[in-house]
């Protein structure tokens, strides 16, 4: 008993010698924030992670976008704060699920600063509740459904910001060139049952009749769904002038490929928005894609150096861009990066902290950010995208044709406003 | 045995339940049928169209559901990589086709340009089908049965991933066949060219099998193992052997199927097998699994079904965006014909129980 005693007496004396002998400078700072600090050591990098849709017939949105934050960084020249930057990427799968599941892989993560993403309105819908309870704050450069950034969105989305426009804009834009610029009266939608193309769809619909013209059917498909001919038929059978259908990459493409084997639809109008503005609608939509419109933001009213955006990607990548929101995601990061430069704290070793609080608010006061895409500010409920929409007319059905940002041979081409 | 009083209250109340939702399904989509053809919103000439648009996707339902059938027949087993057995079977056509479509061939012989790629999908499909037999199915013969049908999941995934990480996550186009643009009158009734070509090669090659099956030794010898491999065993068959050619005649039918599809489709991805698998293992329990001609009728009334479905009776019923519930139509005639005819429409095709 007394040499147990003697034991332990000698352990806490040998501990107390260790803890003063110990970096007795250590906290300097103390975290107040909220929602707790980020703690970055001296040689840990700064890490962000872009979420989004890297898998399946969307990929190429998701890469689109990815690649605009990838040429943020080296912009930086993969540095902030002196750090390096560490990028990760999670798959959503262009998915409510898939959203949840990569957002909840994240919200795990504590070494994360900030994130962009995701790429479709339904990864957020099912991820965004994970992501704003774990204190993080996400920048969509392609999310469009309306309702994220609404005044009346919710707590859940209080870690939600975008670059992207709300498809109010487009759906209202894609309404007036119907009924101003193809003078058509009568139209029909289909949509995919995402959150994106449903709410897109609607949105052009009322605008529709408000100008003047009538709905003639509104159908919805499974995102799953391969044969379109049976609801072609019956949107057929509705008579329209016009047939919108707003969607994803997969039922974009099968829908294009048969709408012209359906009889009563052989000469009707198609168009198709920001969803499907890529090159793979082209080889999934075969010849039926020449002659097609898409709506998708005005490269040409963006305000900033986009042309040098596009050689850097280019040297990068080569190629075309593969979809409409590489600039947003680069504006997206660039904002993250402006932030967190302004909120974080930084010790004479190199130490930073981040408060996630202070880094959120930053956010969304952000105000005359100038970005690639236009001057950039945000509202209080996270909208930060300067939303100009065009319409745009593909004019050769070979994928290989696509460079809607040649100066030569735009393909598609912009043809209204 | 006599059963008391109470159990046979039971029995009457659950058969009489049962026999409300019968009457209940039945009324639905009459009621709804009615109020469609009264609304008069379609002509003759598109009701047939849905009917067409039916039959050639449940022509190649009914190809795939055959995998799906003999297995079963043969090893009671449920062989989940079939779908995907159909993907690489849809991938080897694209490979060759396109290649040939580069060389002018499929231009100038359109018959062999359409021939050559199925037949290269078959043997290709088959080949797979055979690996994934030996490797996933094989050593696993004597485990209980919950045992294979976790490995088919496996090798499912195996395949759809694998073929993700050769050909990456994006979709490929498979080239158009000029030959089969445009549309065939066919009795006063303008048909698809690569609809009737689609329904036309799918019931040959259907008709194929059913021959072998039915009028050769290696089908005799199927059908003998599906009664009883030991009794077949005994008999001087290599059960092996005729095991490995049912998955490998299933999955020939599953490649062909690949191709046929892709003509309509034009899509081709390491996904695409899943809903056609799910959609094909409808059919073969419709018609009656284990069946081979109820594998046939199953897809072909699946197919069917799916297209006149949704506005045929749903649109009828008032129901919104009706298309969106055409999975629902498959699913719920599965109910349906479990309900009324448990054995599918043919009947299952098992003489002696296994347990």
């Amino acid at each position: 008993m007394k040499r147990l005693f003697t034991l332990i007496s000698l352990l806490v004396l040998a501990s107390m010698v260790l803890a003063a002998c110990g970096p007795s400078a250590a906290p300097a700072y103390e975290c107040t924030d909220a929602l707790g600090c980020v703690t970055i050591a001296p040689a840990e990098p700064v890490h962000i992670a872009y979420w989004g849709v890297l898998s399946g017939a969307d990929a190429s949105l998701g890469e689109d976008s990815k690649r605009g934050v990838e040429i943020a960084i080296d912009d930086m020249g993969g540095k902030v704060l002196d750090h390096d930057i560490l990028l990760t990427t999670e798959d959503g799968g262009c998915t409510p699920e898939g959203g949840a599941t990569a957002a909840a892989k994240l919200a795990s993560d504590t070494s994360l600063v900030g994130l962009i993403g995701s790429s479709c309105s339904d990864e957020t819908v099912g991820g965004i509740a994970a992501i704003t309870n774990a204190g993080l704050t996400t920048i969509s450069p392609s999310n469009t459904r309306p309702v994220l950034t609404s005044p009346d969105r919710g707590p859940d989305y209080a870690g939600y910001a975008r670059t992207a426009h709300s498809d109010a804009f487009q759906g209202k834009a894609v309404a007036e060139f119907a009924y101003n610029f193809l003078k058509v009266t009568k139209a029909a939608t289909l949509h995919d049952g995402s959150a994106y193309a449903q709410a897109l769809q609607q949105v052009f619909a009322d605008e529709f009749v408000k100008l003047g013209g009538t709905i003639v059917a509104q159908e919805a498909v499974a995102k799953d769904a391969t044969d379109m001919k049976p609801v072609l038929t019956t949107i057929a059978a509705a008579g329209p002038e016009l047939f919108y259908y707003p969607v994803f990459v997969a039922v974009g493409g099968f829908v294009t490929a048969q709408i012209r084997d359906v009889a009563g639809l052989e000469d009707v109008k198609i168009i198709g928005s920001d969803g499907i503005f890529t090159a793979d609608l082209l080889k999934g939509g075969g010849a039926n894609t020449k002659g097609m419109y898409l709506s998708s933001p005005d490269f040409s009213a963006f305000t900033g150096d986009y042309a040098g955006f596009i050689a850097k990607h280019k040297a990068k990548y080569g190629g075309s861009t593969l979809s409409t929101f590489h600039a947003h995601a680069y504006d997206a990061t660039n904002i993250l990066f402006a932030a967190l430069e302004k909120v974080a704290v930084v010790e004479a070793d190199g130490t930073i902290y981040v408060p996630r609080t202070a880094l959120r608010e930053a956010i969304f006061a952000t105000k005359d950010f100038k970005g690639v895409t236009g001057t950039l500010s945000c509202s209080p409920s996270g909208d930060c995208g300067a939303p100009v929409i065009a319409v745009y007319e593909i004019m050769d059905s070979d994928p290989a044709s696509w460079d809607p940002t040649s100066a030569t041979a735009p393909n598609p081409k912009k043809i209204y406003p | 045995m006599r059963t008391s009083i109470g159990e046979r209250l039971l029995d009457l109340a659950v058969s009489g339940v049962l026999w409300g939702f019968r009457i209940l399904l039945v009324a639905g989509i009459l009621i709804g049928t009615i109020a469609t053809v009264r609304a008069g919103k379609y002509t003759s000439e598109q009701w047939i169209d849905f009917v067409v648009f039916g039959i050639s996707q449940g022509s190649i339902y009914a190809l795939i559901a055959l995998g799906y059938t003999m297995v079963y027949g043969i090893l009671r087993m449920i062989n989940f990589a079939h779908g995907d057995i159909f993907m690489t079977g849809a991938f080897a056509g694209y490979f060759l086709a396109t290649w040939l479509n580069g060389t002018g061939f499929i231009d100038n012989n359109p018959v062999l340009g359409l021939v050559i790629p199925i037949l290269f999908a078959m043997i290709v499909a088959g080949g797979i089908a055979m690996l994934v037999e030996r490797i996933a199915y094989r050593p696993l013969r004597g485990a209980p049965r919950l045992v294979p049908l976790i490995s088919a999941i496996g090798a499912s995934f195996f395949l759809e991933y694998a073929f993700r990480g050769f050909f990456g996550p994006g979709v490929y186009a498979y080239p158009p066949i000029k030959a089969l643009e445009g549309e065939w009158n066919i009795l006063g009734i303008a048909v698809l060219k690569v609809q009737v070509v689609v329904a036309i090669a799918a019931f040959i090659m259907m008709a194929i099998l059913y021959y072998i099956v039915m009028f050769t030794k290696v089908g005799k010898a199927m059908r003998a193992v599906s009664e009883s491999k030991d009794t077949a065993a005994l008999m001087g068959i290599d059960v092996n052997r005729i095991i490995v050619s049912t998955f490998a005649l299933g999955a020939a039918m599953a490649g062909a199927a690949g191709v046929l599809y892709s003509l309509i489709y034009r899509q081709v991805g390491f996904f695409m097998g899943f809903t056609p698998g799910i959609k094909a293992f409808t059919a073969a329990v419709l018609g009656g699994i284990g069946n081979i001609p109820g594998a046939m009728v199953g897809g072909l009334v699946l197919g069917i079904f799916e297209s006149v479905g949704p506005s045929l009776f749903l649109e009828g019923l008032g129901i919104p965006r009706p298309y969106q519930l055409k999975d629902a139509i498959a699913f719920t005639m599965l109910v349906m014909i479990l309900l009324f005819r448990p054995s599918g429409i043919l009947g299952e095709r098992i003489t002696t129980k296994k347990a």
